[in-house]
């Protein structure tokens, strides 16, 4: 019983306080961003504000229960909860209504709830008891498939629901992974991806200036090359630490390079582009003959990265054109810089940092925005809520914000790493990853960072079904977290 | 040893992390630096997202004229606004026949607002201007069935109203502002009105006042949502001055009525203070025709009429002199001691300049003394003048055009030549030839007084506006200075320009001032000029005749009165009705008499009625 008696005192009281200053933050953003110049009552249920008031009430409610549930509780059902949320999704797909084109929205009564909300819930428990389960590792290939598997069949489904957006959460979970012992290249190769098919994109298509003629060179694959090139010598002294390697790469390259741009000067039809690949072609070469002059595989496997930039590079605007539905070309287009729509897609991106930008250093002032008060901001009080932030509070309000956020995600970076038990602490990281998803792509949407994916700030976007879900998800680790003295399962 | 590494390891993962959230953070901060710091564009982007700055126009000046009396005023006038995307369900057929309009006008009136060629400002969410400027009376039925006609309402605007239909051309009219206006003025925006001629124009700056400006709150889709700030950043308007003009309005309207039918121009100028009492260019036209819908369809029509009424005579026209400038002449050559009051010269129907060239002249006594050449108006006598003043005072003035410059300068110190810098734009100079120019013409020993005869009757190489010949009776009247003639004398409270108040002193001594205006009292009593006897006012007068190349000669009368103390000094022109005695003294008389006893004396009312039937095309 003494533990019992403890309980209060070691719930995480800090963590608590962030999380209702940063509701009640949100909430009266909320007010503001909906705030009408000619009908200003604070309670008026019949308004966004209004009923986010409401749905504060309930998280709170939500948030107690969560802390009286015993924690065993949430180890035991995580496989019930994820198998029945699995079902539940893939219900969603056919029973909810068509808005805007998603499948995503069951209708409860008077409520709405987005059941992908509290798939993430699901997911984060259920990948934290496998994970934690006797014997689990990482290097095994068997677990690790399960593990990916659990983490990306709900997305799977989402996607099938038209929700892209909140799919794409699950991507973030590959920390979680990475935390519990994944080979960080993954992680790496995974950004490197990202990397090679926005600089093929991006340089391949460059927008001409009036009047001026395309060029035949394909800049895009010039830099993918030349890039992949020099990470490849990295990766060679890394895992080789073979001089005579990367000097016969450098040799090979500054040949090529030397011979090739005498070439050009006298035949121009010879591109940079053939040179950059017959680059990549000499280095490649080159990683073969060392395989099998010393016998060491890392060389192969350095080559396979090699034709993996190649393939990728060839790939990638067939992929974009062709995977891609076409407002997502736009959206990723869009922050590329390759289109520039200020009426049309890029309508919404240009608004929102107009209003940040009108902001300035010190803000208009508490609900002075009038970008966002005359409705100029798409999404206002839901997605595109930073902008309020940013147009009434400035560039000292935005930054304070920003840092209380931070320092929120890295004490519960701090919390999960004072856990006993795998579990929580597994647990905590895919918490998180999630709400550094969420803040990394949201705000990056909002100030032209990232493309836009429509996903709300936690807490502080205007939503039941997202405040809830984040409620129910944070007082779970707060929950764990109060315990972590109790439990000492197996680390 | 392995636990340890293991720790290592998840120790390393951990900061990995902590890194990864920072980095992020560090991202967002430099962005926002970036946006909200470093880049101000996205302030003005969003002041003209949301502020709708609503102009507030100023009620432009009023015009007063000497006595006080209410000259031009502002009305209300009315124009259509349409906000096209407001205008469901709408009735096009009923409301075309409010407006009295056909549906193909309604058709063509559309497709030029939704053009954004001729209509740069095109939005579906914000007023459009459907017919600008309909009348009270208009409004009024429209304003009626205005609840039947969504996205239709009428914005008010002040136009022009003038009490009396005369002094157009002086007053000038307003006009939207062209294209080169907006550039060269930042306060003028599209749309907006502003003097385009005459005193509206001159004096634009005093009568325009200052705009305020509103700041409405706008949403995205156009409504308006409110003062901004509640008003606290608003500028109010400042009202414009009003002006008092020296013209007597009475007087401006009775010499319009004179010139009926008539082309040429009256000038009067109230000789002390150098105020312009009445200005009329003829024909005239009532200034209500530049003011409204009509303004551009009547504009055209006034500038393309043959008789010219948007020419403003008194300060636009070139006209030789004629004899009215043999009191110049009289004048210099007292001055310089050519004549003398007594000097006596003879004259046989004229002046032979060569053996056998010769000015002529009409029949009248011989020999004649100085003010009876004037009464006569005998040319002779100033050839003989002009020959010694330019052929036989060499001792004196060493060459001839040393003489002739001498002249020459006493003629500027006139205020004739350069234009007088009257406060009305577009004024023209006169013409007298420097002497450099006859020695182009001639060569420098080429030419001598009877090369250059005319100009000493005033013809010839001579031109002056009426404004100058009205400015030469002012200053005989004065016997010896004028101030620029002017026709505004108080701008809202303050005096004008000290230019105006100046007087220009002309280098010629009292007495023989006396002598002309003694020749010209005469030309009045039983000379040239007696058809203008006023009874109960002595006056001076010298008629003219301008020769005109293109038809039937000028008649001019210049003059003052009464002759003691003089109050109004008076040019007219009368085109193509020959001998000047004939039309310009009557009506010259008629305008005195009118101005000095305000009525017109039975015993001339026969002369009047003659005068205001005559036409002249």
């Amino acid at each position: 019983m003494r533990h019992r008696e403890n309980k209060w005192k070691m719930i995480d009281w800090l963590t608590i306080g962030l999380y209702a200053m940063l509701v009640l933050f949100g909430w009266f953003t909320i007010y503001a961003a909906s705030y009408d110049f000619e009908n200003s009552a604070w309670i008026d249920m019949g308004a966004r504000h209004g009923k986010q008031l409401m749905w504060i009430g309930f998280s709170v409610v939500l948030a107690v229960v969560v802390m009286l549930i015993d924690s065993k509780f949430y180890n035991n059902v995580a496989y019930v909860f994820y198998a029945l949320m699995i079902v539940l999704l893939i219900l969603t797909i056919f029973i909810a209504p068509d808005i805007k084109g998603s499948h995503s929205w069951l209708r409860l009564g008077p409520l709405q709830i987005q059941p992908a909300e509290f798939a993430k819930y699901a997911t984060l428990l259920c990948l934290a008891k496998f994970m934690s389960t006797y014997g689990f590792s990482l290097q095994n290939r068997r677990n690790l498939l399960l593990a990916l598997c659990i983490v990306f069949l709900p997305a799977v489904i989402i996607i099938a629901q038209s929700e892209t957006g909140s799919a794409l959460v699950f991507v973030a979970l590959m920390l979680v992974l990475f935390r519990e012992g994944m080979n960080g290249l993954v992680l790496v190769l995974g950004a490197l991806c990202a990397l090679f098919f926005i600089l093929v994109l991006r340089y391949n298509n460059l927008p001409l200036a009036p009047g001026e003629q395309p060029t035949p060179e394909l800049y895009g694959f010039i830099l993918a090359f030349v890039i992949g090139i020099l990470v490849s010598m990295v990766f060679v002294h890394l895992y080789t630490r073979d001089k005579a390697c990367l000097r016969a790469m450098a040799g090979v390259n500054a040949v090529v390079w030397v011979a090739g741009g005498v070439l050009h000067y006298f035949y121009p039809a010879v591109l940079y582009t053939w040179i950059a690949a017959a680059s990549l072609g000499v280095t490649m070469l080159t990683l073969v003959v060392f395989m099998f002059v010393t016998r060491r595989k890392t060389f192969g496997v350095v080559t396979l990265f090699l034709v993996g930039v190649l393939a990728l590079s060839l790939c990638a605007d067939y992929a974009f054109n062709k995977v891609l539905a076409p407002h997502q070309q736009i959206r990723i287009k869009i922050v590329l810089g390759l289109e520039d729509d200020p009426q049309g897609a890029g309508y919404n991106v240009r608004q929102s940092q107009i209003a940040i930008g009108s902001g300035g250093v010190m803000g208009k002032g508490y609900l002075n925005g009038t970008q966002t008060k005359l409705n100029y901001v798409p999404e206002q009080d839901t997605d595109f809520i930073f902008c309020t932030i940013g147009e009434e509070h400035g560039f000292v309000g935005s930054v304070l914000f920003i840092v209380v956020y931070t320092f929120f995600m890295i004490r519960l970076i701090y919390l999960a790493e004072r856990q006993r038990s795998a579990f929580s602490r597994i647990y905590g990281y895919g918490l998180v990853s999630v709400f550094l998803f969420h803040f990394f792509i949201n705000i990056g949407m909002v100030t032209g960072i990232t493309p836009v994916i429509g996903i709300p700030l936690p807490f502080i976007s205007y939503g039941g079904s997202s405040l809830w879900g984040f409620t129910i998800m944070l007082f779970t680790f707060i929950r764990l977290d109060a315990n972590r003295m109790e439990v000492l399962q197996h680390s | 040893m392995k636990y340890k590494r293991k720790h290592q390891d998840s120790r390393s993962r951990q900061i990995t992390m902590v890194m990864l959230v920072l980095v992020v953070c560090v991202l967002f901060i430099v962005r926002l630096f970036s946006l909200q710091v470093l880049d101000d564009t996205y302030k003005d982007s969003a002041e003209s997202n949301a502020f709708l700055r609503k102009t507030i126009y100023p009620s432009r000046g009023l015009i007063y004229d000497r006595n006080g009396k209410l000259m031009v005023s502002n009305q209300p006038v009315y124009d259509v606004m349409v906000v096209l995307r407001e205008m469901a369900n709408f009735d096009t057929l009923a409301f075309c026949q409010v407006m009295g309009i056909t549906k193909m006008d309604f058709e063509e009136r559309m497709a030029d607002i939704k053009n954004r060629r001729k209509n740069p400002g095109y939005s579906r969410y914000t007023p459009q201007v459907f017919i600008p400027q309909i009348s009270y009376q208009d409004y009024g039925l429209l304003q009626e069935k205005l609840f039947r006609f969504p996205g239709i309402f009428v914005q008010q605007r002040v136009a022009r109203q003038y009490t009396l239909p005369c002094a157009a051309l002086q007053i000038g009219s307003l006009g939207e502002v062209t294209q080169k206006q907006l550039e060269a003025d930042a306060y003028y925006k599209r749309g907006d009105h502003k003097g385009q001629s005459g005193i509206e124009n001159q004096y634009e700056e005093a009568l325009r006042g200052q705009k305020g400006v509103e700041i409405l709150l706008r949403d995205v889709h156009g409504r308006i949502k409110g003062k901004y700030n509640d008003g606290a950043n608003d500028v109010a308007a400042v009202p414009g001055k009003n002006l008092t003009l020296g013209i007597d309005m009475e007087l401006q309207a009775y010499g319009e009525k004179l010139m009926q039918g008539k082309m040429g121009s009256i000038v009067a100028i109230e000789p002390k203070s150098g105020q312009i009492l009445a200005m009329i260019s003829a024909p005239s036209f009532d200034p209500n025709l530049l003011v409204g819908r009509e303004r551009s369809k009547n504009y055209a029509a006034l500038s393309t009429d043959p008789t010219k009424p948007l020419f403003n005579r008194p300060v636009m026209a070139q006209y030789p002199p004629g004899s009215t400038f043999k009191l110049v002449q009289a004048l210099i050559m007292q001055q310089e001691g050519i004549f003398t009051r007594n000097t006596l010269l003879p004259c046989y129907d004229g002046y032979y300049y060569t053996r056998t060239k010769k000015v002529g002249c009409h029949h009248h006594k011989s020999p004649i003394d100085l003010p009876t050449s004037i009464e006569t108006s005998c040319n002779a006598y100033y050839c003989y003048g002009m020959r010694r003043m330019l052929d036989e005072r060499l001792d004196k003035y060493g060459t001839i055009q040393g003489a002739y410059n001498v002249w020459r300068d006493y003629v500027f110190g006139m205020g004739f030549g350069d234009a007088l810098g009257i406060d009305y734009p577009g004024e023209k100079d006169g013409v007298v030839y420097r002497s450099s120019t006859y020695d182009k013409i001639y060569g420098k020993r080429g030419w001598k007084s009877s090369t250059i005869i005319s100009i000493s009757i005033g013809q010839g190489e001579l031109l002056a506006t009426p404004l100058q010949i009205a400015n030469l009776a002012a200053f005989i009247a004065n016997k010896g200075y004028y101030k620029i003639p002017h026709l505004v004398t108080m701008v809202g409270n303050d005096s004008i320009d000290i230019a105006y108040r100046t007087p220009h002193k002309v280098e010629i001594k009292d007495k023989y001032f006396d002598v002309v205006i003694e020749g010209m009292a005469r030309a009045v009593k039983k000379g040239t000029a007696r058809f203008g006897q006023i009874p109960g006012i002595e006056f001076c007068g010298k008629t003219g005749t301008a020769q005109n190349p293109h038809g039937d000669d000028h008649s001019i009368f210049m003059g003052f009165a009464p002759m003691d103390n003089p109050q109004i000094a008076i040019s007219v022109y009368v085109e193509n009705s020959g001998f000047g005695a004939t039309w310009a003294v009557p009506i010259a008389s008629l305008m005195i008499e009118k101005y000095l006893h305000r009525s017109i004396d039975s015993s001339r009312v026969e002369i009047e009625k003659r005068m205001l039937e005559k036409s002249f095309y």
